[in-house]
């Protein structure tokens, strides 16, 4: 017993330390830099064979003709609202349990991404919405819920502006992302709990997907494609945050350095 | 496409466009305006502890 348990142990250490050592930011910025392209050549291939999928392959709906591929865009721009979301709740757990060097600095570069698609699902749901329901806009469940969730993002990204210290900010957001993920069960349950115009979930059911495959396979494509997308966009966001900060710390350090200077000599004049 | 409600598709298409390119427009140009500010504060000597080490090792 008592090797096996030795073995364990020495097994779980180091691997537990280089965990640790990846979130190093030095050591991020070098995996950021060799990741990124690969993630952005492969977020252009998906995003090429997607829209030919969703233009060329998909057929018409039957009942809403063309007008079915603003699907393409909306569907998995709502998959990636709520994904960066629920990412920076996890963040937000990293910076106040855990104390993550790169938590924040990942909370941080996600609320923007997380802030364009739910505008771009908002927006491309109401073009759709036009023609298929007769309005724009609707005061149901779902549209208000998700507008709730933009306005959170929003409210993040102006608490980020409004405290200097980036160290503040990132407790003052983490708790604020931490109160607004329960919108998310409600974006995600309100079609069923409340009667909505907009329609019930098709693609993550208990009993499968109600699309045709036709139609689901471009869907899935595109948010595979979307989801790298998101992916390249926050490593490049949280390598510029590592960057800012480091220019940051870099300027109080001149700035504390002129104002020795100016003491000395201030000194040596009296 | 001859559909009745093709303005509405390539709206959203196009703003789908726009929004993700000003999202890759920001970063790129984020991260040139950063690397330029870091070189010019290494040019007036300004480096991290850590950089220092290396340089004077």
């Amino acid at each position: 017993m008592i090797p096996t348990l030795e073995l364990a142990t020495s097994d779980r250490v180091p691997r537990f330390s280089s965990l640790w050592n990846l979130a190093n930011p030095t050591r991020f910025l070098g995996l950021a830099d060799r990741l990124l392209p690969w993630l952005a050549a492969l977020a252009a291939a998906l995003l090429a064979v997607g829209l030919y999928l969703s233009f060329f392959v998909a057929p018409p709906d039957y009942q809403q003709g063309e007008t079915v591929r603003i699907m393409f865009i909306h569907v998995p721009a709502a998959w990636l609202g709520l994904f960066m979301y629920v990412m920076m709740s996890a963040s937000a757990l990293g910076t106040l349990v855990w104390r993550h060097p790169l938590a924040d600095v990942a909370q941080k570069a996600a609320a923007p991404i997380g802030a364009a698609f739910t505008f771009v699902c908002l927006v491309t749901g109401s073009l759709w919405g036009k023609p298929m329901w007769g309005t724009w806009w609707v005061w149901d469940a779902r549209l208000t819920s998700v507008l709730v969730l933009f306005l959170m993002y929003l409210g993040i990204m102006a608490l980020w502006r409004a405290v200097d210290d980036p160290g503040r900010a990132a407790r003052a957001v983490a708790v604020l992302t931490l109160v607004g993920v329960v919108n998310i069960p409600i974006i995600k349950f309100s079609v069923d709990w409340w009667s909505t115009l907009h329609q019930p979930a098709a693609v993550f059911r208990i009993d499968g997907p109600t699309i045709h495959p036709s139609m689901l396979w471009p869907l899935l494509v595109m948010a595979l494609a979307f989801t790298m997308l998101a992916v390249a966009l926050h490593v490049a966001g949280m390598r510029n945050e590592i960057l800012r900060r480091r220019v940051r710390s870099l300027r109080l350090m001149e700035a504390e350095r002129l104002d020795a200077g100016v003491e000395t000599a201030a000194g040596a004049a009296r | 496409m001859s559909d009745p409600h093709a303005g509405f598709i390539i709206a959203s298409y196009a703003l789908t466009a726009l929004v993700v390119g000003g999202l890759v427009l920001r970063v790129l140009m984020d991260h040139r305006a950063l690397r330029r500010a870091l070189a010019q504060l290494e040019a007036r000597g300004v480096r991290r502890r850590s950089a220092r080490q290396e340089a004077t090792r």
